[in-house]
C-alpha cells in the first residue's frame, strides 16, 4: 500500500477551485536575487546569516557585479556560503580570509572582493589579519557578523560576548575581571586611517534590514575608488545560541547587544573623497 | 656563451622567481632568508609584479592561498619557525589543490634554535607538516644554481599537479654565493580556468576553492583523488644524482649541504683506496627508494649523513629493507661535519662491519 493510499481511504473529492492567475497579471513587488543559488541553507530559524547572504547577493545583482566580484567565506556557520552566492569563492582558514582577501585583490585590483567572517573568526583568531589589512587599507568590503557567540561549535564565549552572557564556556555569564569586556571591532578598527567606511548595523527588524542593505551597498560602491577598506558590522541574531525564540532573539538585539554595540556609522568618508560615485 | 652571475643563494632563487613568472610573492623577514623579501621588493614592482611583507608567516602562506586560488602564480619563503606557522595555510592549500612554491631555507631548531644551517625540517618537510594526509613536492637544492633552477621546476611541477611545491634549502646554501647561471625558460601554458577564482562569468559556473568536504562520504572521494595524485608523483617526479656508484662498494646517501660536504669526504675516501659512491636525493618527496633498494644488492653498507639527529635515514632504511647495514652520522645546532671527520666516521664503520 502506497503512503497515498494509506492518508487517502476514499476518493479523491473533486474541487470548484477559482482558475489560477497567470504571471502577468501581478506586479512582481519582490524576487530572491538571481545571484543566490537556489537550494535549502542550513541555517538555524531566525538566524541572521541567511538574511545578510541575500543582502549582499542584493548589492551583487543591483550593481551588476557578479562576473567581477569575488568572496571569501570563513570557518564558523557561514562556513558553507560559498554554497548559497553564486559568485567564485574561496574558503579561508579560520580567522585568515583578510589575508586571503588581500591576496586576491592585490592581483586582481579591479574586482570587487569581500570577506564575510563572525566575530570568532575576526575577533578572536583572526584579528591580526583584520586589523593589519585595514591598517594597509586594502580595497575590500569587510562583512563582519558579530552574534556574541561561536555558533557553529554551538555558543561558547566570543570575544564579543555581553559582560554577563551566558555561554557555554562561560556558564555563570562572563566575568570581564577574568576574560575582559568584549571587543567593540567596529570602533577599534574604526581607529586605523586605511578604514575608509566603518559602520554598525543590524537585521532584527525591517528598517534595520533596508538600513543593512544600504550600508552593504556603500560599502561596495566605494570599493573601486580604492580609498580603503569599508567594514560592516552587522549586530546578527542567534536564537538557537542564545537559547531564544527568533522574536525573543530580535527583541534581545534591542534591549542589550545595542547597549554594548551601538549601532549606526563610526567612520564615514569625506564628500570629496567620494564624490567620484 | 653563458653567462654567469655572483650571487647569494637566496638571491638567485629570486631573480629566477621573476624570470619564472612569478606574479607575486608574500614573505616576512627572517634569517637566514631576509634578501629574497629585500631583493624583491626592490625588483618586483619593476616588473609590476606584487610583494608585500606580511605582518606574520601566517598571513603570507594565507595571502598565497588567496592568489594561487585566483589562478596567479605566486609564492613565499621563510626559514625554518616560520615555516612551523605556515603548516596549517599549507595544509589547506595541498586540500584545496593550490599550485605554489615555499620555500625554507633550514636553520638548526628546535624553537628559536640558531640561524646557522640545518637540515632538522627534513620529517616536517616530507612527511606532512600540517594535519591530515597530504604530501609536497619537496626539492633539495645542493648549490645557488640548484636555488635557481628548482624555482622553475618547483612552479612548474605546482601547475602540474595542482600542489603546493616545496623548495627545501638551508642556511649555507641560502647564504653562500657561487656563479649561477640563468638558463632560458619557457612556461608552460597552464589553463586554470576551471578552478580558478577569477569572477563568475554567465557561461560557467561558480568556481570556490574549498578544502571542506563535511560530509565523510565526498571527503573520502577528496582523499582518494589526493592518494592518487601523490602515486602519479611518486611514479614520474623521483630525481636523484648518483656520482661513482658503479664499482662503489659503500654509499653516501645525502642532500642538499650535506651531499656537498660528502661530495669531498667520498675524493678523500676514494684517495684511501675505500670505493664509495654518493647518492644524492633531489626529490626528497618522492624519495628514490626504488634506486636504494637496487644499490643494496650491490654495495655493503650505507652511510646517511645529514644535519640533524638522523631523520632521512629512516627513508633509506625504508628503500634497503634491511639488506645492508644503513648507519647515520650528523652534526646539529647550526654545526657542521668537516670530510675528514665524515672519512674518519666511515672508516669506523667499515672496521666494525668487517669485525662483526
Amino acid at each position: 500500500m502506497s503512503i497515498d493510499q494509506h492518508i487517502l481511504p476514499g476518493p479523491v473529492p473533486v474541487l470548484n477551485l477559482p482558475p489560477c492567475h497567470t504571471e502577468e497579471e501581478y506586479e512582481m513587488v519582490y524576487h530572491k536575487p538571481s545571484t543566490m543559488v537556489d537550494t535549502t541553507m542550513h541555517y538555524c530559524p531566525g538566524c541572521a546569516h541567511s538574511l545578510v547572504h541575500k543582502l549582499i547577493m542584493e548589492v551583487v545583482e543591483e550593481m551588476g557585479i557578479q562576473e567581477t566580484t569575488i568572496g571569501v567565506a570563513p570557518v564558523g556557520c557561514s562556513v558553507f556560503a560559498y554554497d548559497y552566492m553564486d559568485i567564485d569563492m574561496q574558503e579561508a582558514a579560520h580567522g585568515r580570509a583578510c589575508a586571503v582577501a588581500t591576496g586576491i585583490k592585490r592581483l586582481m585590483p579591479d574586482k570587487y572582493v569581500f570577506t564575510y567572517q563572525g566575530d570568532g573568526d575576526l575577533a578572536a583568531i583572526g584579528i591580526a589579519e583584520t586589523l593589519h589589512a585595514i591598517n594597509r587599507g586594502e580595497n575590500i568590503c569587510i562583512v563582519f557578523m558579530n552574534n556574541a557567540v561561536y555558533g557553529m561549535t554551538s555558543g561558547q564565549m566570543a570575544p564579543t560576548t555581553l559582560p554577563g552572557m551566558h555561554t557555554t564556556t562561560s556558564p555563570d555569564g562572563r566575568d570581564v575581571s577574568y576574560y575582559g569586556a568584549p571587543i567593540k571591532v567596529a570602533e577599534l578598527m574604526a581607529n586605523l586611517p586605511g578604514a575608509f567606511y566603518v559602520t554598525r548595523q543590524s537585521v532584527n527588524s525591517a528598517n534595520a534590514v533596508r538600513r543593512t542593505k544600504k550600508a552593504l551597498l556603500n560599502a561596495f560602491k566605494y570599493q573601486p575608488l580604492h580609498k580603503g577598506t569599508c567594514l560592516v558590522e552587522i549586530i546578527g541574531n542567534c536564537p538557537s545560541n542564545w537559547k531564544m525564540t527568533p522574536v525573543e532573539a530580535s527583541k534581545f538585539i534591542d534591549e542589550e547587544m545595542i547597549k554594548t554595540f551601538p549601532l549606526g556609522d563610526i567612520k564615514i568618508p569625506n564628500a570629496e573623497d567620494i564624490k567620484i560615485y | 656563451m653563458a653567462e654567469f652571475k655572483l650571487m647569494k643563494g637566496n638571491e638567485a632563487m629570486a631573480e629566477a622567481a621573476i624570470l619564472a613568472g612569478c606574479d607575486a610573492y608574500f614573505g616576512y623577514p627572517i634569517t637566514p632568508q631576509s634578501e629574497v623579501l629585500e631583493y624583491l621588493a626592490r625588483e618586483m614592482p619593476k616588473h609590476n609584479r606584487i610583494v608585500m611583507q606580511a605582518e606574520s608567516e601566517v598571513a603570507s602562506i594565507n595571502m598565497v592561498y588567496g592568489a594561487a586560488g585566483a589562478g596567479f602564480r605566486t609564492m613565499t619563503s621563510s626559514s625554518s619557525p616560520g615555516i612551523s606557522l605556515m603548516q596549517e595555510g599549507i595544509s589547506y592549500i595541498a586540500g584545496a589543490e593550490l599550485p605554489c612554491l615555499i620555500v625554507n631555507v633550514n636553520r638548526a631548531g628546535p624553537g628559536l634554535g640558531t640561524i646557522q644551517p640545518g637540515q632538522g625540517d627534513y620529517f616536517q618537510s616530507v612527511k606532512g607538516g600540517g594535519h591530515g594526509d597530504y604530501k609536497m613536492i619537496v626539492l633539495a637544492p645542493a648549490s645557488v644554481q640548484e636555488m635557481a633552477d628548482f624555482v622553475y621546476l618547483g612552479f612548474d611541477l605546482a601547475d602540474k599537479y595542482r600542489n603546493p611545491v616545496l623548495m627545501l634549502s638551508d642556511g649555507a646554501i641560502g647564504q653562500m654565493m657561487e656563479k649561477v647561471e640563468f638558463k632560458p625558460y619557457t612556461r608552460p601554458v597552464v589553463d586554470k580556468s576551471a578552478w580558478a577564482t577569477t569572477g563568475k562569468p554567465k557561461s560557467r559556473n561558480r568556481n570556490y576553492i574549498t578544502s571542506l568536504f563535511i560530509q565523510p562520504e565526498r571527503m573520502e572521494v577528496h582523499n582518494l583523488k589526493l592518494e592518487e595524485k601523490f602515486k602519479q608523483i611518486r611514479e614520474h617526479e623521483v630525481r636523484f644524482e648518483e656520482i661513482n656508484t658503479t664499482d662503489a662498494e659503500y654509499l653516501f646517501v645525502a642532500y642538499g649541504l650535506s651531499a656537498r660536504i660528502c661530495q669531498k669526504a667520498m675524493d678523500i675516501a676514494r684517495e684511501k683506496g675505500i670505493n664509495i659512491a654518493l647518492l644524492r636525493p633531489i626529490t626528497l618527496y618522492p624519495y628514490p627508494y626504488q634506486r636504494l633498494h637496487e644499490l643494496a644488492s650491490q654495495v655493503k653498507m650505507m652511510l646517511s649523513v645529514e644535519l640533524n639527529s638522523g631523520q632521512m635515514v629512516e627513508d633509506v632504511r625504508l628503500g634497503v629493507n634491511g639488506k645492508v647495514p644503513v648507519e647515520f652520522y650528523g652534526r646539529m645546532g647550526g654545526m657542521m661535519p668537516t670530510p675528514e671527520e665524515i672519512v674518519h666516521h666511515l672508516e669506523t664503520l667499515i672496521q666494525y662491519h668487517h669485525v662483526n
